[in-house]
């Protein structure tokens, strides 16, 4: 699934170069948007879909390592490492 | 008073947006409220920011002026590809961003206490010397941004309140006076971080995002009325500029514009076309590298390490792109019916050689006629403003007292209570000289430079993906994609600045931040693998499997 993810992004940043539309107007979705504009709004919808999906499959934080990381956070120092 | 106000449209938008205002510094108050006198409570609000402020927080940063009259008027100029160009691109990419670059990075700063985005790089890079060098071109990249936003604000507030002051400023027509509204801005968004730090910016951010978003919808649906509902007026459109309903022109569309201007001239038609326009492929396509900047936006770093969890980005991710739709396409389709839309006499609405970002205030003022949506679309205009200044001034501040002062001077020596001290210090010095700057510059063209302050961002990307992708950059690599980045950034803006017109620069057809991109990460992976690789220490602290 994980794979599906990637290649749906890939797909829409693939998609977003819509050079069939480029040369035409119509039709206006719901009377109003112009095709090609339209396409680019589903491009938005899409994008907010891929993120739903990579949430769900491709999430990196755990919830363990997640409620670890807050615990440790309270106590943990500003650094102060000194490099050369 | 309120008779007199109602009676003088430029009064009636200065009262909205003075209301406007008092409702952000009560917002600081109550921010301050919660202060807990830390300094992690000041710079990153003891990192409890919760999923909704969290969303708000980072689209409120990364929405300008621009979102609102920039994005009509460029429409207006170039068509629908704009929101090609700037809304799914950064729809994409931006999400993208959030969910590789920010969660690993509130990881991090969570394991190791980091405040500013230079502590990380210091660290990751085993590189004492690398915030000096870092932090000129930071400071250089966002200086020019909150520019934009001062000026862009001051020149709305003295416009939509023109007759306010008739006989007191004379020479704005009556509208308050640049010096005065800028004042203003700088003055409000002072208060609110001074006394509620990044809580404060975080939580007026939520505020002005809600804000300025529902007022696009409302201005959206008042001007669609107007204009004989949306579908009547991309018809208009489809009659007289058809070419800006898509991306490219033909033959047929340079034919079609010789014949409507033949019979403007002629007086047959009172509808003068405008000039069809199109945006070349690969500058379409190039614009996919601006959206990067997000990665290294410092204010966003500031931002991300706030997150309560992990889970706080969630909502940032799927909602980001619906937000920026919800915010560009009203606008957009206001700025495309504007290439046509006429007047009862027939003329139109916005004369042929108009300034674009006068487009949306004169579809307002023309079509709407209402000073109350006039004053309450300035305030939609000054929240993007200012929720993104408020993110950049409590930045420079933070990266001002913990990296510079705090680090090379006091040698992390400082106590939490000086840190704040020193942190509100320097950002009542920040927005003072960031005012007086705008008072001197408010002629300049700081739009150009916006665009080139992103590309500077965008170009140093490389940087942040490197350091959290690629357990081989080495310390030496990371200097060379910093200079690279400079050199070759600073040879093409160079270059550029010595074009006329408002058409974007390009190398070879390409935008200046696909090079200077290209020129960074090429720069990074040669000199990285030329040098010595960090030590496993350190792959041990950023890297599960070092």
């Amino acid at each position: 699934m994980k794979y599906l993810v990637y290649l749906l992004f890939f797909a829409l940043v693939i998609a977003h170069h819509d050079f069939w539309w480029w040369d035409q107007h119509r039709p206006f979705i719901f009377g109003t948007i112009p095709v090609g504009l339209a396409w680019h709004v589903g491009i938005s919808l899409g994008a907010a879909f891929v993120g739903i999906l990579g949430i769900l499959f491709c999430w990196p934080v755990d919830d363990d390592e997640e409620e670890a990381l807050i615990d440790a956070a309270a106590n943990t120092p500003t650094p102060n490492q000194e490099h050369s | 008073m309120i008779a007199q106000a109602a009676g003088n449209s430029g009064m009636v938008s200065l009262v909205v947006i003075v209301c406007y205002m008092i409702m952000l510094i009560a917002l600081g108050y109550f921010a301050s409220r919660s202060f807990k006198g830390t300094s992690a409570d000041y710079f990153v609000a003891s990192r409890g920011i919760g999923p909704f402020v969290l969303l708000m927080s980072l689209f409120g940063t990364t929405m300008t002026a621009f979102a609102i009259i920039g994005s009509s008027g460029e429409a207006y100029n170039a068509g629908i590809g704009v929101y090609g160009k700037m809304v799914s691109w950064s729809g994409i990419f931006h999400s993208f961003c959030f969910f590789l670059v920010g969660i690993k990075l509130w990881r991090l700063g969570k394991q190791h206490g980091y405040m500013t985005q230079i502590q990380f790089f210091r660290d990751r890079f085993e590189s004492n010397n690398i915030g000096l060098l870092l932090f000129p071109i930071l400071v250089g990249l966002i200086i020019p941004y909150l520019l934009m936003g001062v000026i862009g604000g001051a020149t709305a507030i003295e416009k939509i309140t023109s007759g306010a002051f008739p006989e007191m400023f004379a020479a704005t027509k009556g509208g308050l006076p640049f010096w005065a509204g800028g004042l203003m801005m700088c003055v409000v968004v002072l208060i609110y971080i001074f006394y509620g730090g990044v809580r404060g910016a975080a939580w007026a951010n939520a505020l002005q995002t809600s804000i300025f978003v529902v007022l696009g919808i409302v201005m959206f649906v008042a001007i669609a009325n107007k204009l004989g509902g949306p579908a009547a007026a991309t018809e208009q459109v489809a009659k007289y500029n058809p070419s800006y309903l898509k991306v490219s022109i033909s033959e047929a569309d340079h034919e079609r514009f010789l014949a409507q201007q033949a019979a403007f001239e002629a007086g047959e038609s009172k509808v003068q076309p405008r000039e069809p326009e199109e945006i070349p492929p690969l500058i379409f396509l190039t614009y996919m590298f601006i959206p990067f900047s997000v990665a290294m936006f410092p204010h966003l770093f500031q931002h991300w390490l706030t997150a309560k969890s992990a889970s706080s980005f969630k909502l940032s991710v799927v909602m980001h792109p619906l937000l920026m739709m919800l915010t560009w396409l009203p606008c957009v389709l206001i700025g495309i019916w504007a290439t046509s839309a006429t007047m009862p006499d027939g003329s139109l609405v916005i004369p042929i050689g108009t300034p674009q970002n006068s487009v949306l205030p004169i579809m307002i003022a023309k079509l709407v006629k209402s000073p109350v949506l006039g004053g309450l679309v300035t305030a939609g205009v000054l929240a993007a403003i200012m929720s993104s200044l408020d993110s950049q001034f409590m930045c420079l501040g933070s990266i001002f007292t913990n990296d510079i002062v705090g680090h090379y001077v006091a040698h992390d020596k400082l106590t939490d209570k000086t840190k704040v001290l020193l942190g509100r210090g320097f950002i009542v010095v920040i927005v003072a000289i960031t005012y007086l700057l705008a008072l001197q510059l408010r002629g300049a063209s700081v739009f150009k430079l916006g665009v080139w302050c992103f590309t500077g961002f965008a170009s140093l990307a490389p940087l942040v993906f490197g350091a959290l992708y690629w357990k081989r950059i080495s310390k030496i690599g990371a200097y060379a994609t910093i200079l690279t980045a400079v050199v070759v950034g600073g040879y093409l803006f160079w270059d550029a600045s010595r074009l006329e017109g408002t058409k974007d620069p390009t190398i070879f057809g390409v935008m200046p931040v696909a090079v200077i991109f290209a020129a960074s990460t090429v720069a990074m992976f040669v000199v990285s693998l030329m040098t010595p690789a960090p030590s496993h220490a350190t792959l041990k602290k950023f890297f599960k499997n070092p």
